[in-house]
């Protein structure tokens, strides 16, 4: 493979003199060692590279990275892992990941190349794609087309622009209408790259047609702990009544960085559910955007961040209702140790047509470490008269009463406190509705807590 | 079984209870009643063993233990058993499993084998059919979502399969309509048996028409200021508490 992909990527100096962009060149560079792909897609590479110049890294004078501080990922060089190599990962090394021990189709990224050798689909039914995005741009190519970057486009969001830009593959899900795909997709993104500033661009896009439904989940994990940067973006098209859950656990290297952007665009009836597990990554972020754009939709979006050291775990979500009649619900549940820091914004956005709006928030946070911190804001844009919105927030330790309760019934101290910081989590993991996958996360975030001496200590 | 003598708590500077001083045997049942903010509930939580009271004086034997340097999860393991008389609800903690890790730890302190989960449910199955409990509840989180009169049922319901030595039974009865409070207090008329105890409080009258106290108790002030047997009750329901606060006075 051509050396030339192994490029320096530089931040822009000012956001004065875009043309002046480092970026720009090396992308050029980039875009002409491509692999074959559709013409239809250069200019949706150029166009999400232009609109990173303009934009820029966020800073914190950004509202929506007032609390998130991306400088030190501005800092890397951004190398992309040029040739694929599966680095030492055996069919058998691939089990001891979150997910990949369950039957499920499955697709492994290694450094965010396809691995093939690796990859193994279950027989499905005819019609549904479950393959690499780069084939897919070959195979599925006007499908594609129509969808690709129209949601999460980076036209407000520089690290999807510039995944935009780079992408290499992904996982490309198509199911024709009224499919049900029975087991569930499992992704697996692997990180094996031991230079620092190594980046992947992961890119996804789900089509799920009328009636169809499926399971996804999304597993990131790494064999090095190494200042890596994940960047993903993954797009879903949620067809009329259509049903979809995606399960995505995220657990990078401590050292890593991770940004992940999730535009959904649901229709009519369907019914969207969407996990974001978070225990890895120096710095996460999750901007989670779903667009309503249909009536009676049910839409809901739950997480857990488990954080501890200088970890920081930040979800920013963005729910617009476009259309009357649809319930938007967030949980998100936060258990922070260390110094780490959590953040949580919750964009509601009611459209002036969306009565009857149903939308509901809630950010849950245990604190078991004086010094780790949440920032946590709720935004309701509401534009309609007739809907129901609320927002709540805590931020604390471990309720009193609730220990005393057990207490009182038997149960010791110790174990009291295990149960109510368990129970805390299990409120998010119990909505995972795919039985294995909640199973599994249930007793891994379980040994997680449990290797946190922090839990049997008083606070 | 309890020996109250000359009691003293008080919580955040405030004094609450002013010198308690109750026996109660064995078989017996005892009602608490007395005007509200008396210090009844504060009496309970101080027996179970609830934190942030102070005790500057008296002291509490529980067969012939001091229970007031017990931890709470030692006092219940011991038998002693608090129906609140406000059930907190535990989101994410299986009222099954809760119950089931709860009694073990009981059965654990008696030594007697853990049961396992056919056998316990066996036991829950036969306990709910006390309180016309419907399975479903039990597999809800703790108390998450539970109406007020459910809250309480499920407080006996507990009882029922705990089966402590000295039931203290806050406000059971409050929030219960008439049905709820029938079936209620037949489960704990039920429970009683000579070596155990029941200690109600309570503001109503109307449930010692169900549950049939061997002796009760005015509290004023922090106070016992009056015992009798159950008749005392009805003379309280008829004049109030009144006469009696003056004669105390
Ligand atoms: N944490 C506290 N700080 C200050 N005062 C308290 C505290 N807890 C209770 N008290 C006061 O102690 C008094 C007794 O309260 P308690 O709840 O024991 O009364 P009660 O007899 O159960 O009343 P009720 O019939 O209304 O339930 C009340 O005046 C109450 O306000």
């Amino acid at each position: 493979m051509d050396s030339n992909l192994d490029i320096m990527i530089q931040a822009p100096q000012t956001r004065e003199t875009p043309a002046a962009n480092p970026y720009l060149a090396s992308f050029e560079r980039f875009e002409q060692n491509r692999l074959a792909a559709p013409a239809w897609v250069f200019p949706i590479r150029k166009a999400g590279m232009a609109r990173f110049a303009e934009l820029g890294f966020p800073t914190p004078h950004d509202e929506d990275w007032r609390f998130t501080n991306v400088a030190p990922i501005v800092k890397l060089p951004f190398k992309p892992v040029s040739e694929y190599s599966r680095d030492g990962i055996t069919a058998q090394g691939v089990q001891q990941f979150t997910f990949a021990g369950l039957k499920a189709h499955r697709l492994v990224f290694i450094n965010g190349h396809f691995s093939e050798e690796l990859s193994a689909i279950l027989p499905i039914s005819n019609g549904a794609k479950i393959t690499s995005l780069a084939r897919a741009l070959n195979s599925d190519s006007a499908r594609i087309e129509k969808h690709l970057a129209n949601y999460a486009s980076g036209e407000d969001n520089a690290f999807a622009a510039l995944n935009t830009a780079f992408f290499l593959d992904g996982a490309f899900l198509f199911l024709p209408a009224n499919t049900v795909l029975e087991d569930p997709v499992h992704l697996l993104f692997i990180s094996t790259a031991s230079e620092p500033g190594a980046a992947s661009h992961p890119r996804n896009l789900f089509i799920a047609e009328k009636g169809s439904s499926m399971t996804v989940l999304e597993t990131h994990v790494s064999t090095v702990e190494n200042s890596y940067v994940t960047n993903a973006v993954t797009e879903l098209v949620v067809g009329e009544g259509a049903v979809i859950e995606h399960c995505k656990f995220q657990d990078e290297s401590s050292q890593a960085f991770h940004i992940a952007t999730i535009h959904a665009q649901i229709g009519r009836n369907a019914n969207f559910t969407s996990h974001s597990i978070v225990t890895g990554a120096r710095l996460a972020r999750d901007n989670i955007r779903t667009s309503l754009a249909g009536e009676g939709i049910d839409c809901v979006l739950n997480g857990l961040y488990l954080t501890k050291g200088d970890q920081l775990a930040d979800h920013h979500m963005i729910v617009e209702h476009a259309k009357p009649h649809c319930n938007s619900h967030e949980y998100f549940n936060g258990i922070l140790d260390g110094r780490s820091r959590g953040v949580f914004h919750g964009r509601i956005l009611v459209q002036p047509e969306a009565q009857k709006t149903d939308a509901k928030q809630t950010n849950k946070n245990l604190l078991l470490s004086d010094s780790a911190t949440i920032d946590t804001k709720p935004q309701l844009e509401i534009y309609a008269d007739d809907v129901k919105c609320t927002h709540g927030a805590t931020i604390g330790q471990l309720n009193e009463e609730s220990i005393f309760y057990l207490r009182a019934r038997g149960i010791g101290l110790d174990t009291a406190r295990r149960m109510l910081i368990h129970a805390f989590a299990g409120e998010i993991i119990d909505r995972v509705k795919c039985r294995a996958a909640r199973e599994e996360l249930d007793q891994l975030i379980w040994q997680r807590l449990e290797q946190n001496p922090q839990i049997a200590e008083k606070h | 079984m309890l020996e109250i003598k000359n009691l003293h708590a008080g919580v955040d500077g405030k004094q609450i209870l002013k010198g308690i001083n109750l026996v109660i045997q064995a078989g017996e049942v005892h009602a608490v009643m007395g005007p509200n903010g008396s210090g009844k509930s504060t009496l309970a939580q101080v027996l179970a063993g609830r934190d942030g009271y102070s005790i500057s004086t008296g002291e509490v034997l529980y067969d012939g233990k001091d229970l007031l340097e017990m931890d709470p999860e030692e006092r219940a393991r011991e038998g002693v058993f608090l129906a609140f008389q406000y059930p907190v609800e535990i989101p994410g903690v299986n009222s099954t499993y809760f119950l089931k890790a709860a009694l073990n730890e009981i059965r654990k302190s008696k030594g007697l084998p853990e049961l396992d989960a056919i056998e316990f449910l066996t036991l829950v199955k036969e306990k709910m059919k006390l309180l016309d409990l419907s399975e479903d509840l039990l597999k809800r989180p703790v108390n998450e979502g539970f109406s007020g009169g459910e809250k309480k049922r499920n407080e006996i319901f507990q009882m029922a399969v705990l089966e402590p030595k000295l039931a203290i039974l806050d406000e059971t009865d409050s929030g219960l309509d008439i049905d709820a409070l029938r079936i209620v207090s037949g489960g704990v008329n039920k429970l009683k048996r000579p070596d155990n105890a029941q200690l109600l409080i309570t503001h109503y009258q109307r449930l010692l028409n169900y549950i049939v106290p061997d002796y009760v108790h005015v509290l004023y002030d922090g106070r016992i200021v009056r015992s009798g047997s159950r008749e005392l009750a009805l003379e309280l329901e008829e004049k109030g508490y009144d006469w009696l606060i003056k004669e105390a006075a």
